[in-house]
């Protein structure tokens, strides 16, 4: 009887938050900005797709990331600074401890370069425009740039 | 200048006015048990109270070894946050009811574990053991000069931090995590097959015994007690078998390395987080296989292999109790006391640190659990014991930084209840501790 109470409360559990957390990335993609043209509200939509299916892991839903492990990717130097080394990372991973405003992260960031040029350009364009983000949009040929300088 | 003399008019005032509370409660029931009348936020079974002796310390505590009289020493793992020293790597609560204050903070050295044996407080860094001379009333006699025990030992980004115990014949049992998620040629990375006759196990990825009173060893000095545990924080001594248990972290990114056989939805879930009952020469079968929880069987790993259908690990050791993956076992207690009901004694609190891989799926976690027990063997279906550290059900949804307390370490006071620490806090290293008692 309590084991199935407790399956019970765990069901319920479940059901809850699944539509908390539907409700959440129903929220985020209304707080999502508009933005100038088509083309680009489509890259946001992929980018957002390829953030949901390789970054959200690590990063986290809201990217706030994981306390010393995986860093966040909201406002810092890392994702508003120079594309290339930003695009360096996504190429070639990380595996260094980093240190993100004065908190270091030291788990493992894999390469990402079995994705597509146009998916890097978009994911990284979404995040750099999402989470509070505001920096220029990672470009096809930025992409292609870093990646021939990556060997 | 100001603040500090501010602090010295305050703290007679604060001293007197708690000296005065605590008389008056004196007067009403037992000072012991009157502590924990409430919940602390907590949901926990019928007839047990809460209390919440002390948070935001600097740093976060990882595990914690109480004293005969209540106080506890407690470890700070990150001592330094944004560049700035915020605490001393070891730090002694003195307990007096619902509060825990601090007593005294020393050492340099942060780390994970603290460990109370003969005389001893062990303390481990990510590198090494080295333990402080007690007093007979457990105060560390020379807090300036530990000694080192062990030294030289594997740490490289994942899994640093080093587990401690010390059994009643004098050994020393060290936790070294792999320093990789499954051995793969290119960590975590997509795709990556396993590297042949995997090399981290030949200095990680499992337990090793030192001598606890012997200074300077090596790894060379001990002997690897048992392989293939990709990582183990919370382990206990388990006195009615005679026997060491650990909690082992399973395996991450299923699904994110090896989509062409697990869907996102079965990496949530898949591997068990399991406990182990270790002989000396067991092997746990890290990286060729991981436990699944939902088939009962040891799968061939797919860095080395495996497709989500081929069974392996023939050779390896089966948990005696496994759980749902990704959940984080910090922390291992079997319950020795009698304070509690009859059917905890001698069962496994496990505290589980919370996820933050289960994306896309709500993240869990961040409570503690009971495995019943029964002549030294798993008896039944584990539950949930003490659950809440996380906050509102929406906060341990989201998980990770949104969570308000991370549950770590666990440990038996004398009077039997429990102390649970708590390393983490709203995202920030911030170290809190609650007791668990029962109302007799």
């Amino acid at each position: 009887m309590t084991l199935n109470k407790i399956a019970a409360v765990f069901t319920a559990v479940i059901l809850l938050s699944s539509v908390s957390v539907y409700a959440q990335v129903k929220k985020t993609a209304v707080k999502a900005k508009p933005t100038s043209s088509k083309g680009l509200s489509a890259n946001m939509a992929n980018g957002k797709a390829i953030y949901g299916k390789v970054c959200i892991t690590c990063h986290m839903a809201d990217a706030s990331g994981v306390a010393n492990m995986n860093p966040p990717l909201i406002k810092t130097t890392y994702v508003l600074g120079p594309k290339p080394k930003l695009l360096s990372i996504v190429l070639n991973g990380l595996s260094e401890t980093i240190d993100v405003d004065g908190d270091s992260y030291s788990n493992v960031m894999p390469s990402q370069a079995f994705l597509k040029d146009q998916e890097i350009a978009d994911v990284l364009t979404y995040v750099r425009n999402n989470f509070g983000n505001k920096a220029p949009a990672v470009t096809l040929a930025d992409v292609k740039k870093a990646r021939a300088a990556k060997k | 200048m100001k603040t500090n003399k501010l602090f010295t008019l305050l703290l007679p005032t604060v001293a007197v006015t708690g000296l005065l509370l605590f008389n008056a409660l004196k007067n009403d029931t037992p000072p012991k048990h009157k502590a924990a009348t409430g919940n602390a936020g907590l949901t926990l079974p019928a007839g047990f109270t809460a209390s919440l002796l002390v948070k935001d310390v600097p740093g976060g505590i990882r595990e914690i070894a109480p004293l005969p009289n209540g106080d506890i020493y407690a470890k700070i793992y990150t001592p330094t946050m944004r560049r700035v020293v915020v605490n001393k790597s070891i730090v002694l609560f003195h307990v007096e009811g619902d509060t825990a204050t601090v007593k005294t903070s020393f050492g340099t050295t942060p780390g994970s574990g603290v460990y109370i044996k003969n005389g001893y407080l062990y303390g481990s860094t990510d590198t090494s053991v080295y333990r402080y001379k007690l007093n007979s009333n457990y105060e560390v006699i020379n807090p300036e000069a530990p000694e080192k025990i062990v030294g030289g030992l594997i740490a490289r980004r994942e899994h640093q931090p080093k587990a401690i115990l010390v059994d009643d014949n004098n050994n020393l049992y060290v936790n070294i995590g792999a320093f990789s998620n499954s051995c793969q040629v290119k960590d975590r990375e997509n795709g990556s097959m396993g590297i042949p006759g995997c090399p981290v196990l030949d200095s990680a990825a499992g337990i090793w015994q030192f001598k606890a009173d012997k200074p300077n060893q090596r790894y060379k000095d001990g002997i690897r007690y048992a392989t293939g545990l990709r990582n183990v924080v919370g382990m206990d001594w388990n006195k009615q078998n005679n026997q060491l248990f650990v909690m082992q972290h399973g395996r991450d990114g299923l699904s994110d390395m090896f989509s062409q056989y697990y869907t996102k939805e079965q990496s949530t879930l898949l591997p068990a987080e399991c406990l182990y009952a270790i002989k000396q020469g067991d092997d746990a079968g890290w990286p060729y296989i991981y436990y699944d929880q939902i088939q009962h069987k040891k799968m061939l790993a797919p860095e080395y292999g495996g497709d989500g259908k081929k069974t392996g690990g023939e050779k390896a050791i089966d948990p005696v109790a496994a759980f749902p993956g990704h959940l984080a076992p910090d922390g291992l207690l079997f319950y020795t006391g009698t304070l509690f009901p009859e059917k905890y004694r001698n069962g496994a609190f496990i505290v589980f640190h919370g996820s933050w891989n289960r994306e896309p799926h709500h993240q869990a976690g961040y409570f503690v659990v009971f495995q019943p027990f029964k002549n030294g063997k798993p008896d039944g279906q584990w539950e949930v014991f003490a659950n809440g550290f996380g906050g509102t059900e929406a906060q341990i949804n989201e998980g990770g930084n949104s969570v308000n307390y991370r549950p770590c370490g666990i440990a038996m006071a004398s009077d039997g209840s429990i102390y649970v620490s708590v390393d983490n806090s709203k995202g920030i290293n911030r170290g809190a501790i609650f007791k668990i008692s029962y109302k007799k």
